[in-house]
């Protein structure tokens, strides 16, 4: 089946199987690996990407049922130069092998968007809104991303600093 | 993963046509179903794409809400009038899953996600809910997240939603458009099946049925708790989960609903419970009868032992919690 996604911008045309999910075809055909695959089913967050803005897993997606959607990965969140997320997670060492950084990368985006929006979270006290990046809420925010190196003294440091630049902590 | 045929549906009728023939499967948010098809659990001919339905609507409804079948998780906890008015969905909704999954599951896949025993999920091993008349491995097995309450000899698999939980206290009702047209009501209390000698059969819809909206009637309890209890903090099954919609009149409970996750093969809800804490004052002997009311009938196997004194302990701090 022949679909059209808007990739970090640029709209591509892939004529892919239905069987194929959202994370392959941005792998396999279109030669974006930055989002990785770690478990493929939803487990780890490894393959989260923004579609339409919202984080995803797209290892759990079809690729045709995203027709005409806009698809943000790892490789579109610098815009010449790395990100303040992206700084952040250098300056604190979000990382250590890396391989969940791409996809706590494409999360913690989604998520500052969200606590914008004044969603709330399983860590509130209150449903009314409101909300400040604590410690619990960083961590129950972001945790559809694990991290088998434990990085997370540094990945919520960044995600802090990142935040805080932003406004929005 | 077996080659399907893809099919986009463009409204609501064109999906119930797609759908009725055999081996069709709607698809929604995707994250139950092809979980299970990655490993061959299911393997539909075609799927059913219903992600652009215009359903993905939270309507203001005889008092109370109607909410469309593929609103995401997240825009349903999100919404300021299930946070204000339903409580206790936003907080089952919230204590699901994941941020990323959320913005993925919809309400109809939420109700029809399948379960997580190990022995479903496992091809190699015997399975009455994924091939019928083959055996339950879970019987005599290896067994943690697995149901004690609505069991029968040929399955122990237990309803795995936290969002189905919460509507069953609120007294929700599922609404269906049946293949040829015509809508349906169906309480949630008569909406999922016990196993039975037919635990592959899971709820009243027919094939071809597409959930249109899930309704909830204007809350009978101001006070609405939901307690879960899992192996980690975050992005994990229930073990035992509660929840509670409580009204008090004058120190006394008034209206009790009372629903239970992590336990029943499907959504438990007992009406012998909200009988019993009706018009009672609240107290630990009140809520340890109503304890022992719930666990009558309980089968519990060696690994899911456990759950019988944390079932006893979560509906009471859950009911200290929605009374005090
Ligand atoms: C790692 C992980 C952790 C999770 N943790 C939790 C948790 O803690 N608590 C919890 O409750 N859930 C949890 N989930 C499950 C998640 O909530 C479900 O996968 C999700 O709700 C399913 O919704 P969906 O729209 O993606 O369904 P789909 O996968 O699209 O569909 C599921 C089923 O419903 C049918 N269906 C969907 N919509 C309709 C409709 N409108 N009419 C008729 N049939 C329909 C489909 O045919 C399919 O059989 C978890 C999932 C994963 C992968
Ligand atoms: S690869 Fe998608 S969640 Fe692990
Ligand atoms: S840095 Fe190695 S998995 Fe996170």
């Amino acid at each position: 089946m022949k679909i059209t996604l808007t990739i970090n911008k640029h709209a591509q045309t892939v004529d892919v199987d239905p069987r194929v999910s959202l994370l392959d075809a941005l792998r396999g055909e279109l030669g974006l690996t930055g989002s990785k695959k770690g478990c493929d089913h939803g487990q780890c967050g490894a393959c989260t990407v923004l579609v339409n803005g919202r984080r995803i897993n797209s290892c759990l997606s079809l690729a045709v049922m995203h027709d005409g959607d806009e698809v943000t990965t790892v490789e579109g969140l610098a815009n010449g130069e790395l990100s303040p997320l992206q700084a952040a997670f250098v300056e604190h060492d979000g990382f250590q092998c890396g391989f969940c950084t791409p996809g706590q990368l494409c999360s913690a985006t989604g998520m500052l968007g969200e606590l914008e929006d004044g969603w709330p979270s399983h860590a509130s006290d209150s449903l009314e809104g409101g909300y400040e990046l604590t410690e619990e809420e960083l961590s129950e925010r972001m945790s559809g991303n694990l991290c088998r190196c434990s990085c997370y003294p540094g990945i919520n440091a960044a995600i802090r600093q990142a935040a805080e630049k932003d406004g929005a902590a | 993963m077996k080659p399907f045929d893809y099919v986009r549906a463009e409204d609501p009728a064109a999906a119930r046509k797609a759908a009725a023939t055999a081996g069709a499967t709607f698809i929604s948010g995707g994250t139950n179903l092809l979980d299970l098809m990655k490993l061959e659990v299911m393997a539909p001919d075609t799927l059913v794409d219903i992600s652009r339905l215009p359903l993905d609507g939270i309507e203001d409804h005889e008092g109370g809400l109607r909410i469309g079948a593929t609103v995401t998780n997240s825009d349903l906890a999100a919404d300021m009038r299930v946070r204000r008015v339903y409580p206790i969905l936003s907080r089952a909704l919230l204590a699901g899953a994941s941020g990323q999954l959320r913005n993925k599951a919809t309400t109809g896949g939420n109700l029809l996600q399948r379960t997580r025993c190990p022995y479903f999920y496992d091809t190699d091993t015997p399975c009455n809910k994924r091939t019928p008349g083959e055996g339950c491995a879970a019987l005599g097995g290896e067994t943690r997240n697995h149901a004690i309450l609505g069991t029968s000899d040929h399955c122990i698999a237990l309803h795995p939603s936290d969002m189905a939980v919460a509507m069953r206290a609120l007294g929700a009702q599922v609404e269906v458009e049946a293949a040829d047209g015509t809508t349906k009501l169906h309480e949630m209390d008569d909406f999922y099946r016990l196993p039975g000698d037919t635990p592959h059969i899971e709820t009243v819809l027919q094939p071809g049925d597409l959930i249109t909206a899930v309704r909830l009637p204007a809350p009978q309890g101001d006070r609405q708790v939901y307690r879960k209890v899992r192996d980690r903090a975050s992005y994990a099954f229930a073990l035992v989960s509660v929840g509670a919609v409580i009204r008090m009149e004058q120190g006394r409970i008034a209206h009790a609903g009372v629903a239970f996750g992590g336990l029943g093969t499907k959504p438990w809800r007992d009406p012998e419970v909200d009988a019993l804490l009706t018009g009672n004052a609240p107290s630990r002997e009140l809520f340890d009868e109503a304890a022992d009311t719930l666990l009558r009938g309980a089968k519990a196997q060696d690994g899911t032992e456990f759950k019988l004194p944390l079932a006893r302990r979560v509906l009471r701090a859950t009911l200290e919690e929605a009374t005090q």
